[in-house]
């Protein structure tokens, strides 16, 4: 009996304890489910110091050790991030942001607005090609005390509040790099961010390890113990990689279009295609306008009329795409789609055009021949070109394919030396940040791809594109972007393909992935494993 | 005297060789369109003038290309690599910490196809036309014929996704076991698929070369002497028949041996090996000039190593090559 007595007693003495402690510390991280998730970095990243490098795998794997301001949800709107609330002055020109004051760096120091000053005007404004031109529109950006930044802009730019995401802007250590060599900095081997997971090990050409950072400002989060990204070259043996289990996720592009059909198919496997919304990458044929016959419009038309975008998503996509008629993407803010002009797949209204212009047939059925450059991004791309060039073959226009690496691609594309290549654009969140740049004049820059290489310079797309930057009006810019898809549409400039879309495969019942509109490049302090 | 002499020419003729493939490799690579800094800019989304002249200059490309080519030379003369544009580290370190892997998966590739090879040949010419001889000279065939790409691939399906006993990629899981043993048999097992696709080929190559030397050797004169003194038949094959019979390998393994380093790129992109094939090519990709450098210097040194440790091996198997020239 007496031992009776005592184990009940040392039981509810122990029920008393556990209940004390329950609503304490500890009881967060026993809500976590913990575990690693396992994915793919391809190709692998060539540094993890995100302010140094914006490649797709950077920004992909160090953003979740860096941080921005910001975050953006799948309607585009800002999140508080590191910033937890912001202003926006009435006439548009100042913008001022409150930090969250309990944010360290992983080697522990706080975050304070010295590093936001230091890496809007210093950092980044010298080496991150974005944000400089980004931050190049304030007048003035200064610390108003520890905690609270004041950007004063030189004119209004209605997206800018749209910059400020990781990739965009990441914050970057005053304490480590201020006053010295940023590409040099022995510091970029071993990144210090304020993100959730911190670099625990980089085996290069294996894997890249990340591991909780049990200090991050959100308490309790992340509910992971780590991340690992494993670098598989081939596309067929990341495939492979997913069957046998030995990743949980697929990004978009880790793969071929055939094989995200099969596997989407296949048990306990979930697909998404959400988390793109930021970059709403549009596929084009990219003239060069600059010669003829590619100078006259009825020649882009004939183009637009003898390719069925419909075909180019059901058979090389395989329903992983939409078709695109404009130059901003239908998810990006602004997009019209009564403002286009419908350019319906017709052979007979191709070579109507072609014959009007006087470009005629010879003996041997060639009006004309272009030098052809396709995107060498794998398989479904090669397919692309090839069903573009027969496509035009049927309208008398002989290709004259171009092969080339990526690097080639992009040499030729920044020397304006083709006729007809293939593009891709990234819109990120608005029309001025992310479609003006392929259009304007201003941004005629020899020697880069991403510039307006088709050397489009039309006064009136210029003047509706700088009207529209600085309006600070929603209704005046939307019919400003209006005008302009009219206007572009008309022309054809470009012969718009389609919305490319990027499939995420994972595991069943992995939670909380894809939560805003960068996606897997997303900070991933949410994401949980089922309970094991 | 002589011979130190000999060794000395050799030795000078390696260097002028290595001398004259790095001027090479340099030309050879600027002749490819496309420059860093224009992948650099279009990664990035990129299209600020300033960004592409600061690139330019920080690599020193906005220099004559003689120049750089000199700048290059003296760089190498001191045994400095330079840096990688894109990693922004210094090369040695990065093709250091890739070389170990490669040198793993080809040396065991090289290891088990000699041995496979060799074996194969001599059991199949024991009786030629015999039911052995036909199973071994058609596999032989079919691993000669087979693209390296499709092997690799078959055998992940097989092994990996259809039975599950190897892993499909990589040289260990992410967090490998510290050290020791235990690190050791986890690198074996990721060793097998890529190790045995990368010497299918030539463990067939050995076999038909081993085979086919074994019979023309067999039918000669001293090899009945030997038999005729009584020698049991093993002494005969061994002594005679095999040590004859190996010289053509040997050639063909010299062969294989130059590709230690450098024909590895389809295997290890196959099976995500983190090895200097797949470095060099991505290196190629992205125009990264002084990683590619780099590696071509290192795999070209060795394949003159090898080549002068072949010429050792054939004095050895056959004694009267040493004398000659």
């Amino acid at each position: 009996m007496r031992t009776l007595w005592k184990q009940a007693a040392l039981s509810a003495a122990a029920t008393a304890l556990l209940a004390l402690s329950l609503p304490g510390g500890a009881s967060a991280e026993d809500a976590r489910n913990g575990g690693v998730l396992r994915m793919i970095a391809h190709p692998e990243p060539p540094t993890l110091m995100l302010g140094l490098n914006q490649q797709g795998p950077t920004q992909f794997v160090a953003g979740k050790i860096y941080e921005g301001l910001l975050t953006y949800g799948p309607d585009l709107q800002p999140r508080p991030h590191l910033a937890e609330r912001w202003e926006i002055s009435e006439d548009g020109l100042v913008y001022t942001f409150h930090l969250r004051k309990d944010v360290r760096w992983h080697d522990g120091r706080p975050f304070t607005a010295k590093d936001v000053v230091f890496s809007a005007t210093d950092f980044l404004a010298k080496v991150h090609p974005r944000a400089r031109g980004h931050f190049s529109r304030a007048d003035k950006i200064e610390a108003l005390d520890d905690h609270t930044v004041r950007m004063t802009l030189k004119a209004p730019f209605a997206p800018f509040i749209m910059g400020f995401e990781t990739s965009s802007a990441p914050m970057i250590p005053a304490h480590i790099y201020e006053g010295t060599d940023y590409q040099t900095n022995p510091a970029n081997q071993t990144p210090i961010g304020t993100g959730p997971f911190k670099l625990a090990e980089w085996k290069r050409g294996a894997f890249i390890r990340l591991e909780r950072n049990a200090d991050y400002w959100q308490a309790g989060k992340p509910d992971l113990d780590g991340l690992n990204f494993v670098i598989v070259p081939d596309a067929a043996s990341r495939a492979l990689a997913f069957e046998t289990g030995e990743v949980d996720v697929l990004r978009g592009g880790d793969i071929e279009y055939f094989d995200v059909q099969r596997l989407a198919a296949s048990d306990g496997v979930t697909e998404t295609r959400a988390g793109y919304e930021m970059l709403s990458p549009t596929m084009w044929v990219q003239f060069n306008l600059r010669s003829a016959p590619m100078d006259d419009a009825r020649f882009r038309r004939a183009v637009m009329h003898a390719i069925d975008r419909q075909f180019i998503v059901d058979n090389l996509w395989f329903g992983f795409a939409k078709p695109s008629a404009g130059p901003i993407a239908s998810t990006t803010p602004f997009y019209d789609e009564k403002a286009l002009v419908n350019y319906d797949y017709d052979l007979k209204k191709a070579e109507a055009l072609l014959d009007e212009m006087g470009l005629k047939k010879g003996p041997d059925g060639v009006r004309a021949t272009v030098r052809f450059l396709p995107l060498p991004y794998g398989e479904t791309y090669i397919r692309l070109g090839e069903y573009i060039r027969q496509q035009l073959e049927q309208i008398g226009i002989r290709t004259e394919t171009v092969a080339t690496d990526h690097a080639g691609w992009a040499k030729r594309l920044g020397d304006w030396d083709y006729d007809l290549s293939l593009n891709l654009l990234y819109q990120y969140g608005d029309p001025s940040l992310g479609v003006e740049r392929a259009y304007v004049s201003t941004n005629l820059v020899k020697g880069s791809p991403s510039a307006n290489v088709s050397g489009l310079n039309d006064p009136e797309v210029d003047r509706l594109f700088r009207e529209a930057a600085v309006a600070t009006d929603r209704d005046t810019r939307a019919s400003l972007f209006s005008d302009l898809q009219q206007r572009i549409s008309e022309q054809a400039y470009f012969g718009y393909l389609i919305e490319v879309q990027f499939p995420t495969l994972y595991r069943s019942g992995i939670e909380n992935l894809v939560t805003g509109a960068t996606g897997l490049n997303g900070e991933m302090e949410d994401v949980r494993l089922p309970k094991r | 005297m002589v011979k130190l002499d000999r060794a000395a020419s050799r030795l000078v003729k390696a260097v002028a060789v290595i001398l004259a493939i790095a001027c090479m490799n340099f030309v050879l690579i600027r002749m490819a369109p496309g420059d860093p800094v224009a992948v650099m800019a279009g990664e990035a989304a990129m299209t600020d003038q300033a960004y592409l002249d600061e690139l330019r200059e920080r690599f020193g490309l906005d220099r004559p290309v003689h120049e750089q080519l000199l700048v290059y030379l003296g760089n190498v003369a001191t045994l400095d690599f330079g840096t990688s544009y894109r990693q922004g580290r210094p090369v040695a370190d990065i093709i250091l910490e890739r070389l170990p892997a490669t040198l793993v998966l080809t040396i065991t590739a090289f290891v088990i196809s000699l041995a496979l090879g060799i074996t194969a040949g001599v059991i199949a010419a024991r009786r030629p036309g015999g039911w052995v001889d036909t199973v071994v000279s058609t596999l032989a065939l079919a691993f000669y014929a087979t693209p390296l790409f499709w092997v690799g691939l078959m055998a992940i399906l097989l092994f990996s996704l259809e039975l599950g006993w190897l892993p499909a990629f990589g040289m260990h899981g992410a967090t490998p076991p510290a050290g020791g043993f235990a690190y050791t048999a986890e690198v074996a097992r990721h060793l097998v698929l890529p190790a045995m696709t990368l010497g299918l080929f030539y463990t067939g190559v050995y076999a038909r070369l081993t085979r086919a030397q074994m019979l023309e050797v067999q039918s000669q004169d001293f090899v009945r002497t030997a038999r005729a003194k009584g020698l049991t038949e093993a002494r005969v094959e061994r002594a005679h028949v095999l040590r004859n019979a190996l010289l053509p390998v040997v050639t063909m393994a010299g062969v294989q041996a130059g590709h230690l380093v450098g024909g590895t790129i389809l295997v290890e992109t196959v099976f995500a090996w983190p090895g200097i094939g797949r470095l060099a090519f991505n290196a190629l990709l992205q125009r990264d000039y002084s990683v590619l450098l780099g590696v071509f210097l290192v795999t070209s040194t060795m394949v003159v190593v090898i080549n002068l440790l072949t010429d050792l091996v054939y004095g050895l198997i056959d004694p009267r090559i040493r004398f000659e020239r």
